[in-house]
Protein backbone atom coordinates (compact mmCIF):
# COMPACT_ATOMS: atom_id res chain seq x y z
CA UNK A 1 0.00 0.00 0.00
CA UNK A 2 1.24 3.38 -0.94
CA UNK A 3 0.55 6.36 0.95
CA UNK A 4 -1.95 9.13 -0.09
CA UNK A 5 -0.08 12.03 -2.28
CA UNK A 6 -1.67 15.12 -2.73
CA UNK A 7 -0.87 18.15 -4.94
CA UNK A 8 -3.32 20.04 -6.12
CA UNK A 9 -2.06 23.32 -7.82
CA UNK A 10 -5.48 24.75 -8.59
CA UNK A 11 -9.00 23.97 -8.21
CA UNK A 12 -11.42 26.40 -9.30
CA UNK A 13 -15.21 27.07 -9.75
CA UNK A 14 -17.48 29.14 -11.81
CA UNK A 15 -20.04 31.28 -9.79
CA UNK A 16 -21.85 33.50 -11.91
CA UNK A 17 -19.37 33.63 -14.57
CA UNK A 18 -16.46 34.40 -12.56
CA UNK A 19 -13.63 31.85 -11.42
CA UNK A 20 -13.62 31.59 -7.83
CA UNK A 21 -10.62 29.82 -6.82
CA UNK A 22 -11.47 27.12 -4.25
CA UNK A 23 -8.38 25.02 -3.17
CA UNK A 24 -4.29 26.35 -4.55
CA UNK A 25 -1.07 24.99 -4.12
CA UNK A 26 -2.61 22.27 -1.45
CA UNK A 27 -0.09 19.49 -0.69
CA UNK A 28 -0.01 16.97 1.86
CA UNK A 29 0.95 13.34 1.54
CA UNK A 30 -0.28 10.92 4.22
CA UNK A 31 1.56 7.41 4.95
CA UNK A 32 -0.77 3.85 4.70
CA UNK A 33 -2.45 3.58 8.49
CA UNK A 34 -1.77 6.98 9.53
CA UNK A 35 -4.74 8.79 10.77
CA UNK A 36 -4.71 12.32 9.38
CA UNK A 37 -7.56 14.80 10.11
CA UNK A 38 -7.87 18.05 8.57
CA UNK A 39 -9.06 21.06 10.17
CA UNK A 40 -10.22 24.66 8.65
CA UNK A 41 -12.88 27.60 8.52
CA UNK A 42 -16.03 27.18 7.01
CA UNK A 43 -15.81 27.60 3.06
CA UNK A 44 -11.86 26.71 2.77
CA UNK A 45 -12.77 23.92 0.53
CA UNK A 46 -12.61 20.87 2.81
CA UNK A 47 -15.29 18.94 1.37
CA UNK A 48 -13.89 19.85 -2.59
CA UNK A 49 -10.93 18.64 -0.98
CA UNK A 50 -12.39 15.25 0.04
CA UNK A 51 -14.70 15.25 -3.53
CA UNK A 52 -11.41 15.31 -5.78
CA UNK A 53 -9.78 12.91 -3.91
CA UNK A 54 -12.74 10.51 -3.75
CA UNK A 55 -12.41 10.96 -7.74
CA UNK A 56 -16.53 12.64 -7.58
CA UNK A 57 -14.57 15.71 -8.88
CA UNK A 58 -11.96 16.19 -12.06
CA UNK A 59 -11.82 19.25 -12.45
CA UNK A 60 -8.50 20.31 -11.25
CA UNK A 61 -4.72 20.75 -11.99
CA UNK A 62 -1.97 18.61 -10.08
CA UNK A 63 -1.64 15.05 -9.28
CA UNK A 64 -3.55 13.07 -6.84
CA UNK A 65 -2.38 9.35 -5.86
CA UNK A 66 -4.57 7.20 -3.84
CA UNK A 67 -3.31 4.04 -2.15
CA UNK A 68 -5.88 2.30 -2.53
CA UNK A 69 -7.15 0.50 -5.62
CA UNK A 70 -11.39 2.24 -6.44
CA UNK A 71 -12.54 -0.54 -4.92
CA UNK A 72 -11.24 0.03 -1.51
CA UNK A 73 -12.65 3.28 -0.65
CA UNK A 74 -14.79 4.73 1.91
CA UNK A 75 -16.64 7.26 1.94
CA UNK A 76 -18.83 8.74 5.01
CA UNK A 77 -20.56 12.25 3.87
CA UNK A 78 -21.35 15.06 5.98
CA UNK A 79 -24.94 14.06 5.66
CA UNK A 80 -25.60 10.04 5.84
CA UNK A 81 -27.10 9.69 1.93
CA UNK A 82 -28.66 6.11 2.47
CA UNK A 83 -31.36 4.94 0.11
CA UNK A 84 -34.44 5.98 1.47
CA UNK A 85 -36.29 3.08 -0.58
CA UNK A 86 -33.42 0.23 0.80
CA UNK A 87 -33.46 -1.23 4.21
CA UNK A 88 -30.50 -0.85 6.24
CA UNK A 89 -29.30 -4.54 5.64
CA UNK A 90 -29.27 -3.06 1.73
CA UNK A 91 -28.05 0.07 2.09
CA UNK A 92 -24.80 -1.79 3.63
CA UNK A 93 -24.98 -4.73 1.13
CA UNK A 94 -24.92 -2.26 -1.52
CA UNK A 95 -20.98 -1.19 -0.80
CA UNK A 96 -20.57 -5.32 -1.00
CA UNK A 97 -19.76 -6.49 -5.05
CA UNK A 98 -20.70 -9.07 -5.60
CA UNK A 99 -23.78 -8.90 -3.84
CA UNK A 100 -23.96 -11.18 -1.29
CA UNK A 101 -27.02 -13.69 -1.27
CA UNK A 102 -27.15 -14.50 2.25
CA UNK A 103 -26.20 -13.17 5.92
CA UNK A 104 -22.50 -11.84 5.24
CA UNK A 105 -20.22 -9.14 6.58
CA UNK A 106 -22.60 -6.64 6.62
CA UNK A 107 -25.16 -7.94 9.18
CA UNK A 108 -22.18 -9.13 11.64
CA UNK A 109 -21.19 -5.37 11.18
CA UNK A 110 -24.35 -3.70 11.72
CA UNK A 111 -24.75 -6.21 14.67
CA UNK A 112 -21.15 -5.00 15.78
CA UNK A 113 -22.82 -1.57 15.76
CA UNK A 114 -25.92 -2.44 17.70
CA UNK A 115 -28.03 -2.48 14.73
CA UNK A 116 -29.21 -5.60 14.68
CA UNK A 117 -32.89 -5.61 15.68
CA UNK A 118 -33.01 -2.81 12.67
CA UNK A 119 -31.81 -4.61 9.93
CA UNK A 120 -34.67 -4.62 7.93
CA UNK A 121 -35.84 -1.04 8.87
CA UNK A 122 -36.12 1.72 6.16
CA UNK A 123 -34.11 4.66 7.39
CA UNK A 124 -36.19 7.02 7.87
CA UNK A 125 -37.26 4.69 10.57
CA UNK A 126 -33.92 5.35 12.10
CA UNK A 127 -32.89 8.43 14.33
CA UNK A 128 -30.23 10.80 13.16
CA UNK A 129 -27.22 8.57 15.29
CA UNK A 130 -29.05 5.50 13.50
CA UNK A 131 -28.60 6.96 9.96
CA UNK A 132 -25.14 7.72 10.57
CA UNK A 133 -24.32 4.19 11.88
CA UNK A 134 -25.30 2.74 9.07
CA UNK A 135 -23.39 5.01 6.87
CA UNK A 136 -20.32 4.30 8.13
CA UNK A 137 -21.11 0.62 8.31
CA UNK A 138 -21.51 1.05 4.56
CA UNK A 139 -18.17 2.71 4.24
CA UNK A 140 -16.66 -0.30 6.45
CA UNK A 141 -17.96 -3.36 4.97
CA UNK A 142 -15.79 -3.22 2.07
CA UNK A 143 -12.68 -3.42 4.34
CA UNK A 144 -11.28 0.32 2.71
CA UNK A 145 -7.71 1.01 2.67
CA UNK A 146 -8.57 4.73 2.29
CA UNK A 147 -11.60 6.30 4.32
CA UNK A 148 -12.72 9.65 3.78
CA UNK A 149 -14.86 11.07 6.14
CA UNK A 150 -16.61 14.76 5.85
CA UNK A 151 -17.64 16.21 8.75
CA UNK A 152 -19.27 12.74 9.78
CA UNK A 153 -20.58 13.34 13.37
CA UNK A 154 -21.16 16.91 13.47
CA UNK A 155 -25.12 17.86 14.81
CA UNK A 156 -25.28 14.44 16.82
CA UNK A 157 -25.74 15.08 20.64
CA UNK A 158 -22.43 14.32 22.26
CA UNK A 159 -22.15 10.70 23.61
CA UNK A 160 -24.16 9.52 20.41
CA UNK A 161 -20.76 11.82 18.71
CA UNK A 162 -18.70 9.92 21.32
CA UNK A 163 -20.04 6.48 20.82
CA UNK A 164 -19.25 6.63 17.02
CA UNK A 165 -16.23 8.29 17.25
CA UNK A 166 -15.09 5.06 19.43
CA UNK A 167 -16.14 2.76 16.91
CA UNK A 168 -13.90 4.22 13.69
CA UNK A 169 -10.99 4.17 16.50
CA UNK A 170 -11.97 0.64 17.09
CA UNK A 171 -12.18 -0.43 13.03
CA UNK A 172 -9.15 1.87 12.89
CA UNK A 173 -7.02 -0.65 15.28
CA UNK A 174 -8.42 -3.53 13.28
CA UNK A 175 -7.95 -3.16 9.94
CA UNK A 176 -5.42 0.30 9.95
CA UNK A 177 -6.93 1.81 6.89
CA UNK A 178 -5.27 5.44 5.52
CA UNK A 179 -8.00 7.94 7.15
CA UNK A 180 -8.16 11.33 6.51
CA UNK A 181 -10.69 12.78 8.72
CA UNK A 182 -12.56 16.59 8.13
CA UNK A 183 -13.88 18.87 10.83
CA UNK A 184 -14.17 22.30 12.16
CA UNK A 185 -13.81 21.37 15.82
CA UNK A 186 -10.12 21.58 16.86
CA UNK A 187 -10.94 19.10 20.09
CA UNK A 188 -12.67 16.11 17.89
CA UNK A 189 -9.47 16.47 15.86
CA UNK A 190 -7.34 16.35 18.67
CA UNK A 191 -8.76 13.54 20.38
CA UNK A 192 -8.68 11.34 16.87
CA UNK A 193 -5.48 12.09 14.65
CA UNK A 194 -2.16 11.34 14.74
CA UNK A 195 -1.77 14.60 12.87
CA UNK A 196 -3.63 17.44 12.38
CA UNK A 197 -3.79 19.27 9.11
CA UNK A 198 -4.80 22.95 8.66
CA UNK A 199 -5.91 24.50 5.51
CA UNK A 200 -6.26 28.35 5.56
CA UNK A 201 -9.76 29.99 5.18
CA UNK A 202 -10.51 29.61 0.80
CA UNK A 203 -9.05 29.57 -1.13
CA UNK A 204 -7.47 26.58 1.29
CA UNK A 205 -4.00 25.39 1.37
CA UNK A 206 -2.25 23.65 3.91
CA UNK A 207 -1.02 26.27 6.81
CA UNK A 208 0.07 24.07 9.42
CA UNK A 209 1.03 20.66 9.79
CA UNK A 210 0.79 19.31 13.75
CA UNK A 211 1.55 15.67 14.54
CA UNK A 212 -0.02 14.64 17.75
CA UNK A 213 1.77 12.18 19.58
CA UNK A 214 -1.12 12.41 22.98
CA UNK A 215 -1.10 8.59 24.44
CA UNK A 216 -4.05 6.64 23.00
CA UNK A 217 -7.10 6.07 24.28
CA UNK A 218 -7.57 9.41 24.68
CA UNK A 219 -10.65 11.17 25.85
CA UNK A 220 -11.94 14.65 23.48
CA UNK A 221 -12.86 15.90 26.77
CA UNK A 222 -9.39 15.36 28.85
CA UNK A 223 -7.44 17.84 29.87
CA UNK A 224 -4.14 17.46 27.99
CA UNK A 225 -6.27 17.96 24.79
CA UNK A 226 -7.70 21.27 26.06
CA UNK A 227 -4.57 22.47 27.17
CA UNK A 228 -2.97 21.31 23.81
CA UNK A 229 -5.72 23.54 21.86
CA UNK A 230 -5.69 26.47 24.23
CA UNK A 231 -1.66 26.29 23.36
CA UNK A 232 -2.51 26.34 19.57
CA UNK A 233 -4.91 29.20 19.78
CA UNK A 234 -2.69 31.13 21.53
CA UNK A 235 0.70 30.49 20.06
CA UNK A 236 -0.93 30.78 16.17
CA UNK A 237 -4.06 33.22 16.54
CA UNK A 238 -3.73 34.65 12.99
CA UNK A 239 -3.49 30.97 11.71
CA UNK A 240 -6.36 29.83 13.23
CA UNK A 241 -8.80 32.92 13.59
CA UNK A 242 -11.75 31.05 11.97
CA UNK A 243 -11.27 27.93 14.37
CA UNK A 244 -11.02 30.00 17.28
CA UNK A 245 -13.64 32.37 16.75
CA UNK A 246 -16.21 28.70 15.94
CA UNK A 247 -14.34 27.74 19.21
CA UNK A 248 -15.00 30.79 21.94
CA UNK A 249 -18.66 31.11 19.96
CA UNK A 250 -19.53 26.84 21.19
CA UNK A 251 -17.78 27.65 24.80
CA UNK A 252 -19.87 30.76 25.44
CA UNK A 253 -22.71 29.02 24.07
CA UNK B 1 -53.76 10.89 -6.53
CA UNK B 2 -54.34 7.90 -3.97
CA UNK B 3 -57.57 7.44 -1.72
CA UNK B 4 -58.02 8.08 1.56
CA UNK B 5 -57.90 4.90 3.55
CA UNK B 6 -61.74 4.78 4.48
CA UNK B 7 -62.43 5.21 8.67
CA UNK B 8 -64.84 1.51 9.32
CA UNK B 9 -66.75 3.70 10.61
CA UNK B 10 -67.71 5.19 6.95
CA UNK B 11 -67.41 2.33 4.84
CA UNK B 12 -71.08 1.61 5.74
CA UNK B 13 -71.32 5.39 3.66
CA UNK B 14 -69.78 3.83 0.26
CA UNK B 15 -71.98 0.97 0.45
CA UNK B 16 -75.24 3.66 1.08
CA UNK B 17 -73.63 5.92 -1.70
CA UNK B 18 -73.65 2.77 -4.13
CA UNK B 19 -77.27 1.51 -3.08
CA UNK B 20 -78.63 5.04 -3.59
CA UNK B 21 -77.26 5.39 -7.11
CA UNK B 22 -78.64 2.41 -8.34
CA UNK B 23 -82.45 3.56 -6.27
CA UNK B 24 -81.83 6.74 -8.45
CA UNK B 25 -81.48 5.37 -11.61
CA UNK B 26 -84.32 2.88 -10.76
CA UNK B 27 -86.88 5.10 -10.10
CA UNK B 28 -85.61 7.74 -12.54
CA UNK B 29 -86.25 4.33 -15.61
CA UNK B 30 -88.94 3.58 -13.88
CA UNK B 31 -91.00 7.42 -14.06
CA UNK B 32 -89.49 7.61 -17.59
CA UNK B 33 -91.05 4.50 -18.76
CA UNK B 34 -88.76 4.97 -22.26
CA UNK B 35 -86.73 2.53 -23.78
CA UNK B 36 -83.98 5.16 -23.77
CA UNK B 37 -83.65 5.24 -20.03
CA UNK B 38 -83.25 1.41 -19.19
CA UNK B 39 -83.16 0.52 -15.55
CA UNK B 40 -80.78 -1.39 -13.49
CA UNK B 41 -82.51 -4.73 -13.80
CA UNK B 42 -82.92 -4.34 -17.48
CA UNK B 43 -79.03 -3.98 -18.52
CA UNK B 44 -77.85 -6.32 -15.57
CA UNK B 45 -79.88 -8.86 -17.70
CA UNK B 46 -78.09 -7.83 -20.86
CA UNK B 47 -75.17 -8.12 -19.36
CA UNK B 48 -75.52 -11.80 -18.06
CA UNK B 49 -76.92 -12.65 -21.93
CA UNK B 50 -73.70 -10.63 -23.30
CA UNK B 51 -71.40 -12.61 -21.18
CA UNK B 52 -72.91 -15.76 -21.86
CA UNK B 53 -73.23 -15.51 -25.50
CA UNK B 54 -69.00 -14.47 -25.44
CA UNK B 55 -69.03 -11.73 -27.35
CA UNK B 56 -68.84 -9.23 -24.46
CA UNK B 57 -65.77 -11.01 -22.72
CA UNK B 58 -64.26 -11.24 -26.22
CA UNK B 59 -64.76 -7.45 -26.57
CA UNK B 60 -63.62 -6.70 -23.54
CA UNK B 61 -60.45 -9.02 -24.39
CA UNK B 62 -59.60 -7.40 -27.54
CA UNK B 63 -59.82 -3.95 -25.85
CA UNK B 64 -57.62 -5.04 -22.62
CA UNK B 65 -55.09 -6.29 -25.13
CA UNK B 66 -55.03 -2.77 -27.26
CA UNK B 67 -54.76 -0.88 -23.87
CA UNK B 68 -51.99 -3.14 -22.27
CA UNK B 69 -49.95 -2.55 -25.60
CA UNK B 70 -50.69 1.29 -26.06
CA UNK B 71 -49.49 1.77 -22.52
CA UNK B 72 -46.60 -0.49 -22.89
CA UNK B 73 -45.28 1.92 -25.58
CA UNK B 74 -46.30 5.15 -24.42
CA UNK B 75 -44.71 4.45 -21.08
CA UNK B 76 -41.46 3.51 -22.94
CA UNK B 77 -41.48 6.09 -25.20
CA UNK B 78 -42.06 8.56 -22.84
CA UNK B 79 -39.91 7.63 -20.41
CA UNK B 80 -36.92 7.35 -22.58
CA UNK B 81 -37.74 10.92 -23.95
CA UNK B 82 -38.24 12.55 -20.60
CA UNK B 83 -35.63 11.29 -19.02
CA UNK B 84 -33.12 12.12 -21.90
CA UNK B 85 -34.93 16.06 -21.45
CA UNK B 86 -34.70 15.87 -17.80
CA UNK B 87 -30.73 14.86 -17.80
CA UNK B 88 -30.01 17.48 -20.57
CA UNK B 89 -30.59 21.30 -20.28
CA UNK B 90 -29.68 21.51 -24.34
CA UNK B 91 -32.48 18.06 -25.07
CA UNK B 92 -35.10 20.04 -23.16
CA UNK B 93 -34.57 23.29 -24.61
CA UNK B 94 -34.37 22.07 -28.22
CA UNK B 95 -37.27 19.26 -27.47
CA UNK B 96 -39.54 21.52 -25.15
CA UNK B 97 -41.54 22.76 -27.99
CA UNK B 98 -42.58 19.38 -29.97
CA UNK B 99 -43.74 18.38 -26.26
CA UNK B 100 -46.03 21.44 -25.86
CA UNK B 101 -47.19 20.18 -29.91
CA UNK B 102 -47.69 17.15 -28.54
CA UNK B 103 -49.41 17.45 -25.60
CA UNK B 104 -52.30 19.91 -27.30
CA UNK B 105 -52.57 18.11 -30.20
CA UNK B 106 -56.55 16.67 -30.30
CA UNK B 107 -56.41 12.44 -29.53
CA UNK B 108 -58.86 12.49 -32.48
CA UNK B 109 -56.68 13.66 -35.12
CA UNK B 110 -53.40 11.69 -33.72
CA UNK B 111 -55.86 9.05 -34.43
CA UNK B 112 -56.73 10.15 -38.08
CA UNK B 113 -53.30 10.99 -39.08
CA UNK B 114 -52.13 7.20 -38.16
CA UNK B 115 -55.02 5.53 -39.64
CA UNK B 116 -54.28 7.52 -43.16
CA UNK B 117 -50.44 6.88 -42.85
CA UNK B 118 -50.63 3.47 -41.37
CA UNK B 119 -53.88 2.07 -42.91
CA UNK B 120 -56.68 0.71 -41.12
CA UNK B 121 -54.35 -1.88 -38.86
CA UNK B 122 -54.29 -2.79 -35.75
CA UNK B 123 -50.57 -1.45 -35.66
CA UNK B 124 -51.76 1.84 -36.60
CA UNK B 125 -54.75 1.48 -33.55
CA UNK B 126 -52.11 0.96 -30.93
CA UNK B 127 -49.79 3.11 -31.85
CA UNK B 128 -52.04 6.32 -32.22
CA UNK B 129 -53.45 5.38 -28.83
CA UNK B 130 -49.93 5.04 -27.35
CA UNK B 131 -48.94 8.42 -28.99
CA UNK B 132 -51.47 10.30 -27.36
CA UNK B 133 -50.19 9.41 -24.03
CA UNK B 134 -46.15 9.99 -24.90
CA UNK B 135 -45.76 13.43 -24.66
CA UNK B 136 -47.72 13.51 -21.16
CA UNK B 137 -45.51 10.62 -19.80
CA UNK B 138 -42.60 12.50 -21.04
CA UNK B 139 -43.47 15.37 -19.27
CA UNK B 140 -43.90 13.34 -16.07
CA UNK B 141 -40.87 11.42 -16.39
CA UNK B 142 -38.73 14.61 -17.54
CA UNK B 143 -39.92 16.18 -14.23
CA UNK B 144 -38.23 12.87 -12.20
CA UNK B 145 -35.29 13.11 -13.95
CA UNK B 146 -34.58 16.65 -12.62
CA UNK B 147 -35.52 16.57 -9.25
CA UNK B 148 -32.78 12.93 -9.29
CA UNK B 149 -30.63 14.18 -6.12
CA UNK B 150 -26.90 14.15 -7.03
CA UNK B 151 -25.90 13.53 -3.51
CA UNK B 152 -27.21 9.65 -4.20
CA UNK B 153 -25.79 9.05 -7.39
CA UNK B 154 -21.81 10.32 -5.85
CA UNK B 155 -22.75 7.55 -3.66
CA UNK B 156 -23.24 5.07 -6.31
CA UNK B 157 -19.86 6.95 -7.85
CA UNK B 158 -17.89 6.53 -4.74
CA UNK B 159 -18.96 2.83 -4.34
CA UNK B 160 -17.98 2.18 -8.07
CA UNK B 161 -21.32 0.44 -8.82
CA UNK B 162 -21.41 -1.00 -12.14
CA UNK B 163 -24.04 0.41 -13.92
CA UNK B 164 -26.57 -1.98 -13.99
CA UNK B 165 -27.21 -1.93 -9.81
CA UNK B 166 -26.50 1.93 -10.76
CA UNK B 167 -29.62 2.08 -12.66
CA UNK B 168 -31.94 -0.42 -10.34
CA UNK B 169 -30.84 0.57 -6.45
CA UNK B 170 -30.19 4.44 -6.78
CA UNK B 171 -31.30 6.11 -10.15
CA UNK B 172 -34.36 4.29 -11.11
CA UNK B 173 -36.27 4.11 -7.52
CA UNK B 174 -36.04 8.04 -7.19
CA UNK B 175 -38.17 7.57 -10.91
CA UNK B 176 -40.88 5.20 -9.23
CA UNK B 177 -43.06 7.81 -7.85
CA UNK B 178 -43.51 9.83 -10.91
CA UNK B 179 -43.62 6.25 -13.27
CA UNK B 180 -46.82 5.75 -11.01
CA UNK B 181 -48.11 9.19 -11.59
CA UNK B 182 -47.26 8.44 -15.12
CA UNK B 183 -48.89 5.11 -15.04
CA UNK B 184 -52.16 6.30 -13.00
CA UNK B 185 -52.79 9.17 -15.68
CA UNK B 186 -51.98 7.23 -18.88
CA UNK B 187 -54.38 4.44 -17.95
CA UNK B 188 -57.32 6.69 -17.56
CA UNK B 189 -56.22 8.77 -21.01
CA UNK B 190 -55.43 5.50 -22.75
CA UNK B 191 -58.95 3.36 -21.37
CA UNK B 192 -61.06 6.61 -22.94
CA UNK B 193 -59.08 6.96 -26.25
CA UNK B 194 -58.48 3.39 -27.00
CA UNK B 195 -62.37 3.19 -27.90
CA UNK B 196 -62.25 6.05 -30.02
CA UNK B 197 -59.79 4.51 -32.17
CA UNK B 198 -61.75 1.32 -32.21
CA UNK B 199 -64.91 2.64 -33.45
CA UNK B 200 -63.09 4.67 -36.22
CA UNK B 201 -60.79 2.40 -37.66
CA UNK B 202 -61.49 -1.39 -35.79
CA UNK B 203 -64.09 -3.90 -36.66
CA UNK B 204 -63.80 -5.42 -32.59
CA UNK B 205 -63.40 -4.26 -29.11
CA UNK B 206 -65.77 -2.45 -26.84
CA UNK B 207 -65.29 0.99 -28.91
CA UNK B 208 -66.67 -0.55 -32.48
CA UNK B 209 -70.11 -1.92 -29.98
CA UNK B 210 -70.88 0.87 -28.57
CA UNK B 211 -70.73 2.49 -32.32
CA UNK B 212 -72.80 -0.03 -33.39
CA UNK B 213 -75.24 0.17 -30.50
CA UNK B 214 -75.59 3.62 -31.13
CA UNK B 215 -76.76 3.17 -34.57
CA UNK B 216 -79.53 1.17 -33.35
CA UNK B 217 -80.32 3.17 -30.60
CA UNK B 218 -79.63 0.09 -27.81
CA UNK B 219 -79.47 2.00 -24.72
CA UNK B 220 -79.17 -0.97 -22.64
CA UNK B 221 -76.37 -2.95 -24.20
CA UNK B 222 -74.52 0.78 -24.28
CA UNK B 223 -74.90 0.54 -20.39
CA UNK B 224 -74.45 -2.88 -20.28
CA UNK B 225 -70.73 -2.08 -21.77
CA UNK B 226 -69.91 0.36 -19.75
CA UNK B 227 -70.53 -0.70 -16.98
CA UNK B 228 -68.63 -3.94 -17.54
CA UNK B 229 -66.00 -1.58 -18.94
CA UNK B 230 -66.11 0.30 -15.35
CA UNK B 231 -65.60 -2.81 -13.13
CA UNK B 232 -62.60 -3.91 -15.52
CA UNK B 233 -60.80 -0.48 -14.86
CA UNK B 234 -61.74 -0.17 -10.82
CA UNK B 235 -60.57 -4.16 -10.65
CA UNK B 236 -57.25 -3.03 -12.57
CA UNK B 237 -57.20 -0.11 -9.94
CA UNK B 238 -57.82 -2.33 -7.03
CA UNK B 239 -55.47 -5.32 -7.80
CA UNK B 240 -52.98 -4.23 -10.50
CA UNK B 241 -52.01 -0.67 -9.77
CA UNK B 242 -52.28 -0.53 -6.24
CA UNK B 243 -50.14 -3.55 -5.30
CA UNK B 244 -47.69 -1.94 -7.34
CA UNK B 245 -47.58 1.22 -5.88
CA UNK B 246 -47.20 -0.55 -2.51
CA UNK B 247 -44.15 -2.50 -3.87
CA UNK B 248 -42.57 0.54 -5.30
CA UNK B 249 -43.17 3.00 -2.81
CA UNK B 250 -44.02 1.00 0.46
CA UNK B 251 -40.77 2.43 2.10
CA UNK B 252 -42.57 5.66 2.54
CA UNK B 253 -44.89 4.48 5.01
Amino acid sequence: MNALEVEIRRKAYRREGREVAALTDLAFAIPPGQFACIVGPSGCGKTTLLSIIAGLDRDFEGPVRRPAAASRLGMVFQTPRLMPWLSVRENVRLALDPPPRQESRAEELLREMQLGALLDAYPSQLSGGQQRRVALARAFVRDPELLLLDEPFQSLDAPTAQHLRDLLLALWARRRPTILFVTHDLREALSLGDRVLFLSAGPGRVVFDLPVDLPRPRDIESAAIDALRKRLLESYPDLLRGLAAASSAESAA
Amino acid sequence: MTVQALRPSDVWLRWLSALSFLAVWAVAAKLAQAPLLPGPGAVAMALVKLTASGQLPLDLGITLLRVAASFAFAMAAGAAIGIAMGRSRRLDAFFDLWLVLGLNIPALVIIYLCYIWGGLTEVAAIVAVGLNKVPNTATILREGARAVDRELLQVADVLRLPRLRRLRLVYLPQLYPYFMAATRSGLSLIWKIVLVAEFIGRSNGVGFRLNVYFEFFDITNILAYSASFIAVVLAAEAWLIRPLERRLTGWRA
